[in-house]
């Protein structure tokens, strides 16, 4: 067993830390102010290649297995994550699909610019009947000739404004239920696309997530994403592939706030003595260490089954749910240690909390996990 | 054009230093490409962008300094080459760095050096105008612009604060101060690529230098850390009483009247 990451990856994970410390981390604040990335901040990550983390390097990415995009992850993690998410979504479930399932051809045509940064990704599954019950789909697409025609809406799409191109599910067969559901590839300049109102969040503030609308929307046979009828299947491995991900970003934001804290904790003095000689506050520290630890360990885990060709169904949903209820007790205690300043806005503490809560809900709540969870559970002991 | 870049690895003073057995205690530092030099890669960078030609960047250290060098080299280097003196039993300093970058750069073709203005550790700026001194090629130190058309070069220096232009012809040696440029970030790719971009160790003694030629010729005596700041002080009062106390402060605290 050897933890260690190789000389490359810790390269690359050194030079994202100074990055995201010295030019996204100043902009916080504005980000959070304005809901909005400076476009510099944007500029310059696509020019270090961020844009390509999940891309194979005959496409013009990097290249780099499971463990290593979590270790670049977990650097990503570490700053505002609105900025986080923008590039999560992206190289995450909005590339992947492309990736995993794409043809020659569609790879050829979509990776290198996504690579580049000059397309931005994103995926759209979720629509107001289709929460958790993802299979309840109201869009449709029919064939017509070399097109499909889609009708329907999806809302909460991360990336909606920003991105080029879409990962979209839609039934092509009614009668066929989860098999009924294609996934293709749109992109925003396909007529009949368009991209609704922005959503008001309660954090990730500058990540924009919106509706989307198919009025006969047109879109070329070649786009269908892998099979037809094979959809769901595509958007369960889509979602699967992102979970370490999800938690390796989860992992960067738990170590920064245990950073933050450890640094407060011993310049802050309550009853003449630096907090952290209370041993109630020590305590919550010692917490939050150990199931970032925990966290840690469980991520190049999965990442490294996922490396290793296993099937990680059940550890990745196991992950998903542990790294967000683990950033969520975290940033809880985050604010806790650092008294009212942790709950103050001018404080970059309040919002790590507000941002730790919607990792429970997207990209499948914590309760569907377990629902996964406990189903592989009875698969696996029923043999 | 060829352009060649002499880099120095020192330890980040942004970072906690400490000081073990009278030296730089190592394994606490980080190290990092001296922030000056990071500014003559990226000027060397951009010139290639604009001249065509090639980019080699050198150093004068043992084996961990690959590292600053591969990071140079994924900011879009050509060519690395570290001049390894791990086996040197003789003190080195300014004077030794310099006659050793000298004794290899007189074996290479370039039309320009480019170097910082000095390095964020120790603060010298001796060893590339000694260099340029030794290779008799023009110097200009602490450039903030410069143009190079044909042979000749137009610089634009920073002397305390104000801009002086200086016109002069290749080959030169420059030394960059900060607003030159802003040095980009290694990309992603660049840093998978680097591991793939030549990388040349030469001992020392290949460069045809005996050690009583680069014994140092000065000699540290103390090394301390500055003293801790302590907290600054607020004056209280209305603006009379707070004037009559700064000057009592400044005769008999600080002494300075
Ligand atoms: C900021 C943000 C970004 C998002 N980005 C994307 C995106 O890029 N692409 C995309 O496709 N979607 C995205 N989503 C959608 C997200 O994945 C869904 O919101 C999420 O899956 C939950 O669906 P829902 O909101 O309809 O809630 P519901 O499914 O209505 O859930 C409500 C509650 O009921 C519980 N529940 C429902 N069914 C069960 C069950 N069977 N067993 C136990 N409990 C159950 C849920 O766990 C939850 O607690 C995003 C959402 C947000 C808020």
């Amino acid at each position: 067993m050897d933890f260690s990451l190789n000389e490359d990856i810790q390269f690359l994970k050194r030079n994202i830390r100074e990055f995201v410390k010295n030019e996204v981390d100043p902009f916080a604040m504005e980000i959070e102010e304005k809901d909005e990335i400076p476009h510099k901040i944007i500029a310059m990550s696509k020019e270090m290649g961020l844009f390509g983390l999940s891309i194979p390097e005959e496409y013009g990415g990097l290249g780099i297995g499971m463990v290593g995009k979590c270790a670049l992850y977990e650097e990503v993690g570490k700053t505002h994550n609105g900025y986080t998410t923008l590039i999560g979504a992206h190289t995450g479930i909005g590339t992947v699909g492309i990736v995993d399932m794409g043809n020659e051809e569609q790879k050829k045509k979509y990776l290198p610019a996504m690579a580049r940064g000059e397309k931005i990704g994103a995926f759209a599954l979720t629509e107001p009947s289709a929460g958790s019950h993802a299979t309840n789909l109201k869009t449709t697409a029919v064939r017509q000739g070399d097109k499909f025609i889609l009708n329907g809406s999806k809302h909460y799409i991360t990336n909606a404004t920003v991105a080029d191109v879409f990962t979209v599910m839609a039934i092509t067969n009614p009668e066929k239920g989860a098999k009924g559901i294609t996934s293709f590839i749109v992109e925003k300049d396909f007529p009949g696309f368009k991209v609704g109102a922005v959503e008001k969040k309660m954090g990730l503030k500058g990540s924009q997530s919106a509706e989307l609308f198919f009025e006969d929307c047109e879109v070329p046979i070649e786009n269908v994403l892998g099979e037809e009828g094979q959809g769901y299947v595509n958007a369960l491995k889509i979602l699967a592939n992102g979970r370490a991900g999800l938690a390796a970003r989860n992992l960067g934001s738990c170590q920064k706030l245990i950073d933050m804290s450890m640094e407060f904790v011993e310049e802050r003095k309550q009853f003449n003595v630096p907090i952290i000689e209370h041993q109630a506050v020590a305590h919550m520290l010692a917490e939050m260490a150990m199931d970032t630890e925990a966290l840690r360990s469980f991520t190049y885990r999965v990442a490294w089954m996922v490396d290793q060709g296993q099937k990680v169904i059940k550890e990745a949903a196991m992950l998903k749910l542990f790294g967000s209820e683990v950033y969520q007790r975290v940033a809880d205690k985050a604010v806790q240690v650092h008294g009212g300043i942790g709950y103050i806005s001018e404080y970059p503490i309040e919002r790590y909390f507000r941002d730790a809560r919607i990792t429970r809900i997207y990209e499948g709540t914590s309760e569907i996990q377990k629902n996964i969870i406990s189903g592989q559970l009875r698969k696996e002991y029923k043999k | 054009m060829d352009l060649i870049v002499i880099m120095k690895r020192t330890f980040d003073t942004e970072d906690r230093i400490s000081i073990k057995n009278g030296l730089i205690d190592e394994e606490e530092a980080e190290f990092i490409i001296n922030p000056y030099d990071e500014y003559a890669i990226e000027e060397a960078i951009l010139l290639r962008e604009k001249h065509g030609g090639e980019v080699k960047v050198v150093t004068v250290g043992d084996e961990e300094a690959e590292k600053e060098l591969r990071t140079a080299l994924a900011m879009g280097a050509d060519k690395a080459v570290l001049i390894d003196t791990e086996d040197v039993d003789v003190e080195l300093d300014h004077f030794s760095i310099a006659e050793i970058l000298t004794s290899y750069l007189k074996t290479q073709d370039f039309d320009m050096i480019l170097g910082g203005n000095l390095a964020i550790d120790d603060g010298s700026g001796q060893v590339a105008p000694r260099v340029a001194r030794k290779l008799d090629i023009n110097l200009v130190t602490t450039i903030t612009k410069i143009e190079v058309e044909g042979d000749k070069v137009t610089i634009e220096r920073d002397v305390e604060g104000d801009v002086e232009t200086v016109e002069t012809t290749l080959p030169v040696l420059v030394t960059c101060q900060q607003g030159l440029n802003e040095p980009r970030y290694p990309s992603l790719p660049g840093i998978m690529k680097a591991k793939k971009k030549p990388l040349e160790t030469i001992d020392y003694d290949d460069l045809d230098l005996e050690e009583e030629d680069i014994q140092a010729k000065s000699k540290s005596v103390e090394l301390y850390l500055p003293p801790e700041r302590t907290a600054g002080r607020v004056l209280k009062g209305d603006m009379e009483e707070q004037a009559k106390e700064l000057v009592e402060l400044l005769k008999t605290k600080s002494k300075v009247l």
